[in-house]
């Protein structure tokens, strides 16, 4: 009865394209949204995962998420050195400082220093130049995006393409010079501003005259020390707050999550996804079910049992159901795919397969039973009714 | 023909119809026999039962009172499971509006009969065509119902009713859809490959122009058999 079940759902094209269509809006949606949501979560911390080497970010405690700075004394980078564990603490300034373009405009940017020394904290990809070149003097890094867009020069050609920043060229940073000696790649951040990287010590030069401008102290681990165990034991002994790499971004995401519309919004799109693609598909289902009815009757005259057009049932919602699913799951990643270079937030993790895989099914057996209810209550002398 | 096996025994069957509040009586206590190698018609006025009469018989409708055994089986006190079986070994259909499925080839629509009693699909539509072949459609095995005239659809439901050998075939007007050529041919049909003399055909109709074909008349009136005409002259 397998073969007829199918047969019967595919003959009917209009139908069955109906279903189909359904199911694929909805999985569609509940991939792809979710999909944006889940990467520009990940944006929110990025800068976090960017930095990576160091296993623990020791900060002010009241500091809820990666871009709220509390400055700390730089005295504070000296206590953590000495909690027994550490291999190392290096200093991380972060802050937004306005710089000086050519053409005399001023532009924010995210100004980030890392330790003169060792240059701990830069940025993951560099595309021209080198990170050892910031112990030049003057220099600084600046990001590919922020000097092909916020930081590039207008054309002379008042038509003409904006010229971006390049290797040489010059930017003033709160009245200094500095030197652009490499363009890096970072990922995104929810911070639209250009990113530069300089060393600790410049930064401290280039930002607003301050009693405290340390950032973070990044840590590492001795080898062998548990990565928990020293988180605990700087709190004890700084009273700072210790995060270990992924509790930090765990804080910073939820912050996000708790303080913005983002989550809602996205529930929202999603819900009415499933609701929208529950409709169509359990609508068109149903009808089709019900145009069937008298079929279903004359199988069960002729002595198909509930059983067996129960089966019949569910395999025809679990075909549209995987056809529709498939689709769906298909166009999510060929969207993913096509905006790969894009400035738009896209991850696709495995998770997301399971999830829309189970509002897919949902809506299917949703759909069945609506049309197994039919079925069942079905008396079979209605097939000699005309 | 006193000899003959009995097919179908009614005795003081009774069904009454809860319809919205009102109850309407379609059977009031009916008494018939059939017998196998039997052709019998069921005629009377519309709304006399009819069809309720042979839904009983097929075991698709549950009568109130009384007894009606098909081949000695009780069909009221049997279980679910073995009424099922026991329709789709022994009970073919056959509709006034065929009833096929519509996105299904000739062959399928009659396999179905035996897949139901768990024939593989490959005997069975080997078997399907056998049958088709034996109504005049070995040509049109492979059409949908929707490409096939009333009455080739009318003969490939035949072909569905009497695929699987089953011991009774219950038809409620197979001739009103059908021109009147056409209807003579079905029955020409039914007579002569679906009559068989281990089996009894009833047929329900109105239709005047076939009752030549019966071996039996029943008259039925407000739910009651009122005369039995056998050709042979008994009643
Ligand atoms: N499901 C039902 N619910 C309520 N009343 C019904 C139902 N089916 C039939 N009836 C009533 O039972 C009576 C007998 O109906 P039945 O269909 O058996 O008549 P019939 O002899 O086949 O008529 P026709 O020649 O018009 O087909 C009619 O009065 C009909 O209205
Ligand atoms: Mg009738």
């Amino acid at each position: 009865m397998n073969y007829i079940a199918l047969k019967m759902l595919m003959g009917d094209r209009g139908k069955y394209l109906g279903i189909v269509m359904g199911l694929t809006f909805a999985s569609l949606i509940m991939t792809q949204q979710p999909a944006i949501f889940v990467g520009l979560m990940m944006r929110s911390y990025s800068f976090v995962t960017d930095v990576g080497l160091p296993d623990i970010w020791v900060m002010d405690p009241k500091v809820q998420f990666v871009d709220d700075i509390k400055p700390l004394q730089d005295t504070k980078l000296f206590r953590v050195r000495g909690v027994s564990g550490v291999d190392w603490a290096m200093p991380m300034y972060k802050g937004m400082i306005k710089a000086r373009l050519a053409d005399g405009t001023f532009q924010t940017c995210n100004v980030i220093g890392l330790d003169d020394a060792t240059l701990i904290g830069g940025p993951p990809v560099m595309l021209e130049g080198r990170l050892e070149d910031l112990r030049r003097a003057d220099s600084v890094i600046v990001d590919i995006d922020g000097a092909r867009d916020k930081l590039a020069r207008p054309s002379k050609d008042p038509a003409g393409k904006p010229v971006p920043l390049k290797v040489g060229d010059t930017l003033e940073l709160n009245d200094r010079r500095a030197v652009v000696v490499g363009i890096a790649k970072t990922t995104r951040t929810f911070q639209s501003q250009p990113v530069v990287y300089t060393t600790y010590s410049r930064a401290t030069l280039y930002a607003p005259r301050e009693r405290k401008l340390l950032s973070f102290v990044l840590v590492k681990a001795r080898p062998g020390q548990e990565v928990h165990a020293l988180t605990r034991r700087i709190r004890e002994t700084t009273g700072l707050a210790a995060y270990t790499q992924a509790e930090f971004e765990e804080l910073t995401v939820n912050y996000f999550l708790k303080n913005t519309g983002i989550p809602i919004n996205f529930g929202m799109s999603v819900t009415l996804g499933f609701i929208v693609g529950a409709a169509i598909a359990g609508q068109t289902f149903y009808n089709f079910t019900l145009e069937n009815i008298r079929q279903f009757g004359v199988l069960k005259a002729m002595g198909a049992g509930n059983g067996t057009l129960l089966g019949m049932i569910l395999l025809q919602a679990t075909l549209v159901g995987m056809v529709g699913y498939g689709l769906g799951v298909g166009l999510t990643s060929l969207f993913g795919w096509s905006m790969r270079n894009t400035i738009l937030a896209f991850k696709f993790p495995w998770q997301l397969l399971v999830f829309s895989g189970l509002g897919v099914t949902l809506i299917c057996v949703f759909s069945a039973l609506l049309s197994i209810r039919k079925v069942i209550k079905l008396e079979p002398a209605i097939v000699f009714k005309g | 023909m006193g000899t003959a096996t009995v097919a179908v025994e009614c005795r003081g069957v009774r069904k009454t119809y809860d319809g919205s509040g009102q109850q309407v009586v379609a059977l009031r206590g009916i008494d018939l026999d059939i017998h196998a190698g039997e052709l019998m018609m069921l005629v009377g006025p519309s709304g006399c039962g009819k069809t309720t009469l042979i839904s009983v018989i097929a075991g698709i409708l549950d009568q109130d009172e009384g007894l009606c055994r098909v081949f000695g089986h009780d069909l009221l006190h049997m279980k679910d499971k073995d009424k099922l079986r026991f329709r789709a070994a022994n009970i073919g259909f056959v509709f006034q509006t065929y009833n096929l499925l519509p996105s299904l080839t000739a062959a399928e629509n009659v396999s179905i009969p035996m897949i139901l009693n768990g024939i593989s699909r490959q005997k069975a539509q080997r078997r399907a065509v056998e049958v088709l072949e034996r109504v005049g459609l070995a040509e049109r095995t492979g059409s949908l119902p929707s490409e096939l005239s009333g009455g080739q659809q009318q003969r490939v439901a035949i072909a569905r009713a009497l695929v699987h050998g089953p011991k009774l075939i219950v038809c409620d007007e197979p001739t009103s859809a059908l021109d009147h050529e056409t209807g003579h041919r079905v029955m020409d049909l039914l007579k002569q490959v679906a009559l068989d003399e281990d089996r009894a055909l009833v047929i329900v109709t109105h239709d005047a122009r076939i009752f030549e074909f019966a071996d039996c008349i029943a008259q039925m009136d407000d739910g009651q058999v009122v005369k039995v005409v056998r050709s042979s002259g008994q009643s």
